[in-house]
Formats: structure tokens, sequence, C-alpha cells
């Protein structure tokens, strides 16, 4: 057998593609589905953050960035294995699923309410004075002058780090949940063919690769006209 | 209450177990000793085949660095560790996290180098050239550094990221960190051996996130 073939026959088998096909399906519906409860979540968790800390109540912004570092510093499966393997043994019994879904927004909703919060402090005074001037309340400003400037700032660096965290639902395979990489590593074991690897490897590419060409599209735009070094 | 002590603040199991997640910590330290000097002349590499004055070059070097930015790290070393076996290829861990990593942290640190390498204005290389230094004295002593300058926050919290990846060795038992932690938690049936390896953790990160906070809002000042 040449090398080509023995990749062929390891990798793309036909046979075995087909009989795990309906696994690896759910597992994509699985990671679609955790994968978006964590965006919603995590996203909007972090500009609720952001918007309480335009408040500027002084003890509540020193406990939160606090928070957020220590989410910022910890390994994301360090956190998914305290909580899965603790909890049970307090008496608290939730679903490995649960489980990601509550490790991945917290460390997302970390990231973004750090950039959100560096959006909304990049929008120059004026536009505060401006808006509180003509007559809108504290809550219009930030709604209607601030936030949309503020979250256009955010977009590109929060679409990135939003891609890396969600491909994290791939952690889930350490604690048992069925999403692609879990369905992949069972089917592996059943076949005895890394077939199924290799379809979890296409269907990731397939979920995240339009997403990281949009952020790399969105970086562009707005880095547009600031073209530098050429050779 | 005590319960909540007794499952993850336990100090006796803690004490009993610290041998056992030292030795991971060494081998932690050992393993980002290898991976990030790995990553970040992977990603200068990866710069210099996406900034290639050959179009091609260019492109399929943008394509590659965006196939593994697709890729969840976790695949690419489930991918290398057990699927290569099935060819013939006897991988060991420390071999297909190397490959593995070199792969994902490559093409994070060539986007991030090639941002701060096209952030220098393009009047700095003219000078230099005209000076008559060459093409690669202009990239290496002008362009490079200011690059690099530009780009220092992104660098160290991507090294940060690279740190934390280090805990994905544990899946397929690779020696490290975490993975001590977890085998200390099998063995005392108590996730306080997993709280003490996280706070290991913080004492090595906490001061480089609270460092590139820093040098961010110095950036923007």
């Amino acid at each position: 057998m040449t090398m080509l073939d023995r990749f062929a026959a390891t990798f793309l088998d036909l046979d075995v593609a087909a009989r795990y096909a309906p696994e690896m399906l759910a597992g994509l519906l699985v990671t679609l589905a955790i994968g978006l409860a964590v965006i919603v979540t995590g996203v909007g968790v972090g500009l609720a953050l952001a918007v309480l800390r335009a408040f500027g109540f002084r003890a509540l912004d020193f406990v939160l960035i606090q928070i957020v570092d220590i989410l910022r510093a910890l390994p994301p499966l360090v956190i998914i294995l305290i909580i899965y393997f603790g909890l049970p043994n307090v008496g608290i019994v939730i679903p490995s699923f649960v489980v990601l879904w509550m490790s991945l927004s917290a460390v997302l909703a970390a990231f973004s309410e750090e950039l959100f919060w560096a959006g909304i402090t990049a929008i120059p005074t004026g536009q505060w004075l401006a808006a509180r001037a003509s007559g809108l309340g504290f809550f219009q400003t930030l709604r209607y002058v601030i936030l949309p400037q503020a979250v256009r700032i955010a977009l590109p660096p929060l679409t990135s780090r939003t891609i890396s965290i969600t491909k994290n639902t791939a952690l889930g395979s350490a604690i048992g949940v069925n999403e692609i990489l879990g369905q992949a590593i069972s089917a592996e074991a059943f076949s005895a063919n890394a077939t199924p690897l290799a379809m979890a490897a296409a269907l990731y590419v397939l979920l995240f690769l339009p997403l990281v060409i949009a952020s790399r599209s969105l970086e562009h735009r707005y880095r547009a006209g600031r073209r530098g070094w050429t050779r | 209450m005590d319960a909540l002590i007794q499952e993850f603040f336990n100090l006796s199991i803690m004490g009993r177990v610290a041998p056992l997640i030292l030795r991971g910590l060494g081998e932690t330290l050992l393993l980002c000793a290898f991976l990030v000097p790995l990553g970040l002349s992977g990603g200068l590499g990866a710069m210099l085949l996406a900034t290639s004055r050959s179009r091609l070059v260019r492109f399929a070097a943008m394509v590659s660095i965006d196939f593994f930015r697709s890729f969840p790290p976790l695949v690419l070393l489930i991918f290398v560790y057990s699927g290569l076996p099935f060819m013939g290829i006897r991988v060991s861990p420390v071999l297909a996290i190397g490959v593995a990593f070199l792969l994902n942290s490559s093409s994070y640190y060539g986007e991030v180098f090639r941002a701060g390498v096209l952030s220098v204005p393009p009047g700095q290389s003219e000078a230099a050239r005209s000076t008559g230094l060459s093409a690669g004295q202009t990239f290496l002593f002008v362009v490079l550094p200011q690059g690099v300058r530009n780009v220092l926050p992104e660098l160290l919290s991507n090294t940060i990221e690279l740190v934390k990846l280090t805990t994905l060795a544990s899946v397929i038992s690779a020696p490290e960190l975490l993975h001590s932690a977890d085998l200390a938690r099998s063995l005392t049936y108590n996730s306080s051996p997993l709280v003490l390896a996280a706070a290991i953790y913080l004492m090595l990160l906490w001061p480089l996130v609270r460092l590139v906070r820093r040098m961010e809002r110095r950036l923007v000042a």
C-alpha cells in the first residue's frame, strides 16, 4: 500500500463515514446549540457588566475587575473540571452540558466585558456632554449615543475572541458531553478507524471557517486606510 | 458551608498531594519553555509567508492560517495523537502536543506579527532603504522591532492563551500540572487538588493579565 492509500483507508473510509454520519450530525447539533447559548449569555452578560461599570461605583468596579482578571487567567479546562467534579460531592448535580455552558459563558463574559468597556472609554467625553446637553437622560445617552459607537469599536476583537472561546465547546468531550469531538472519539474507538476524527475536523472547519473569514474582513474594514509597511 | 470547605479547600489533602502537584508544575513550565519559543518562531515564519511579495504564497499562507484558526486546538491534538497511529505512525504525547500546538499557535502569533509589521508606516522602510540598508536589513533592524513593539500587548496575551492551552495535554495523559491535579483528585476523591492547581495557574498568569491591562491602557493614552 502506498502512503496515500494508507492515508485514505485511515481517514477517508466511506463505509465508516456513512455508518457514523447520524452520530456526527447529532454531535454537530449539540455543538451548535451549546455554542449559540454560550455566545448569547457570554456576550449578553459581558455587555451588561460593561454598562454596570459605566455608572462608576468604585467598590463594584474593583470587585468586577478582579473577577474578570481571574476568569481571564484561569485555563477554561480547569474551571470546567472543578465545577464538574466538585459540585456533585457537595450535593449539587448539574448535567455536564450545563457545566460546559456555564464555564464558557463566564469566560466569554469576562473577555467581552473588557472589550465593551474599552469601547465605551474610547468614546470622547464630548459625546456624553453633547447628548446630555441636548436633553437626553443618562440611560438615553448610553443607549442611543454611547453604546452604538462603543459596540462598533469592540466588534472586531470581540468576534475573534468569541470564536476562540466558542471553539472550546470541544472541551466538553473531556466531561462526556456528546458534542462533535466527543462523538468522534467514541466512534473512532468503536470503528477502530480515524475517519470520524476527520469528519469532526471537517465539521469544525465548516462551522468556524466562515466566522474566521468574517472576522478577518471586519478587522480589515475597520483598519482600512491605515496601510503600512510593504515589501 | 463546612461541606464546601471540605470539598474545595481541604488543606490536609492539599498538603498531601503537594509533591505530586509541584512535579506537575515543573512539567508545565518545561512544556511552556518549549512551546512558547516554538510558537513564536512558527509565527514569525507564518508572518513572513503571509506578507510575501508573491500573491500565490500570500494566499496559501492566509488560507492555512485561517484553516488552523478554525480548529479547536483540542481537535488538532486528538487528531495528531490518536489519528496518526491508525496509519502506523507512532506519536509520543509530547511530540503530538508539539505538532498540534505549533500549527495552532503559529497561526495566532503569525496574525499578531502581521498586524504589527503592517502598522509600521511605509516611510520607515523607504527611509531605511534610501540610507543604503538592504531589504533584509531594513526588515530586521527597522520594521520588525517597531512592529513587535506595536503589538506587544497582543503578543503577551497570546502567550497567556498558549500557557492556558497546555492544560489540554492532560486530555492525552501527558504529564503536566492539570494532569497531576486530576490524578490527585481521583486518588483522594476530593476537588481540593484541582483548586490548588487553579491557584497555581492564577499565581503564574494573574500578574501577566494585569500587565497586559496596563500595557493596553498605555497604548490607548
